[in-house]
């Protein structure tokens, strides 16, 4: 099996996503650190296996790392090195 | 869990009442979890079929036969049974029908899940948005939901449904027998200056290779939007 065949849509984090954060973030837009591409997070490539703690978000442009999500031990740990900014709904203001 | 529904040999709906269920989008999942007894959890995602309708709602699931999860929802679960899930998930991979066409959905196998709940809102919405679909099965025996479709085709809302047959074709087809290609989606799809808004969904090398095509045949990556499965199916 290779890892492309493994590959899935940002979108398929979104309920990890959601135990972490308040909004909806996989229609939130972010900015990739290493080329600059800007899309929303469920555009992205994510490698994340049933049976493995961790998860992956790759740049659907140039395959650098976005966000790290990995739990285990208890906690979640979140890491963001490759994201410069990212962009959600600010639900409040909508309506 | 109120109802199973065999939709192919290896395929099985589930017909879901969920109190308190907020009103879905279509195209949005839900993530069951499954306990062992000895509190092992296994988690899988699972598209919602159903168009939003109060608190009811279906799961359409494709068995694997050496899979972990879908063999007992596609197998061993049954009616009045009690399933753990998360949801509705997902802001990405939707459709309403504000959004507008024309609508390009490519499926293959199972990736038909929450496209079906996009054509089903759209029933249910009486939008008339041009809509095509291409739908890729390995056997006419496999095709789901292959005659709700055929009704939704004959009610001439502006709904066009194109199978391909990737295996065994029944005696004197007529329709297409091979993967969906660049050939075969230029042919389908309307012209990129119409500027269709496109959902690709299914086993992650179709839906790789389908936008790949797409994006060949000119089709803005922006409105382009996929949802892998993973390894297998289809
Ligand atoms: C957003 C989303 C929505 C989905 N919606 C639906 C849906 O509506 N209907 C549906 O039927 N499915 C859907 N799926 C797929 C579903 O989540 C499961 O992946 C599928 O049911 C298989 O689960 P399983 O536990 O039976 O198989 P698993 O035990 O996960 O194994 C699946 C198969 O892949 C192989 N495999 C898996 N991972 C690896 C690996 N790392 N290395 C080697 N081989 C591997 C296994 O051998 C097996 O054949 C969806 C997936 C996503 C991400
Ligand atoms: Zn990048």
């Amino acid at each position: 099996m290779t890892e492309q065949e493994l590959r899935l849509d940002g979108n398929a984090a979104a309920g990890l996503l959601q135990e972490i954060f308040v909004h909806e973030v996989t229609a939130a837009r972010g900015a990739c650190a290493a080329c600059g591409s800007v899309g929303p997070m469920g555009a992205q490539h994510l490698y994340m296996s049933p049976r493995s703690p961790g998860a992956v978000l790759r740049c659907s442009a140039c395959e650098g790392v976005l966000m790290v999500i990995v739990r285990a031990g208890g906690r979640f740990r979140l890491g963001l090195q490759g994201l410069v900014w990212i962009e959600m709904q600010d639900v409040d203001a909508t309506s | 869990m109120l109802d199973l529904v065999d939709e192919t040999p290896r395929v099985r709906s589930l017909v879901l009442a969920v109190p308190g269920w907020p009103e879905h989008l279509a195209g949005q999942h839900v993530d069951v979890r499954l306990t062992a007894e000895d509190g092992y959890q296994a988690e899988r995602s699972y598209s919602i079929a159903s168009a939003p309708a109060g608190e009811r709602l279906t799961l359409t699931v494709e068995r694997l036969d050496d899979g972990e999860v879908s063999p007992y929802l596609a197998g061993e679960l049954r009616a009045g049974d009690e399933l753990e899930l998360r949801g509705p998930i997902g802001g990405y991979f939707v459709w309403e029908g504000a959004l507008g066409g024309p609508l390009l959905l490519v499926a293959g196998g199972s990736g038909i899940c929450p496209l079906m709940a996009m054509l089903r809102l759209r029933q249910a919405a009486a939008s008339a948005v041009p809509t095509r679909l291409l739908y890729s099965s390995r056997s006419l025996e496999d095709v789901i939901y292959r005659d709700e479709l055929d009704r939704l085709v004959a009610m001439g809302s502006g709904l066009e449904v194109i199978h391909t047959l990737t295996r065994s074709i029944p005696e004197g087809w007529s329709g297409l027998h091979r993967r969906i290609d660049t050939a075969m989606l230029g042919a389908v799809a309307w012209p990129p200056a119409e500027r269709p808004l496109i959902f690709v969904c299914g086993p992650t090398p179709l839906v790789e290779s389908a936008a790949e095509s797409l994006v060949n045949l000119g089709h803005e990556p922006a409105h382009i939007k996929t949802e892998r499965f993973g390894p297998t199916g289809g």
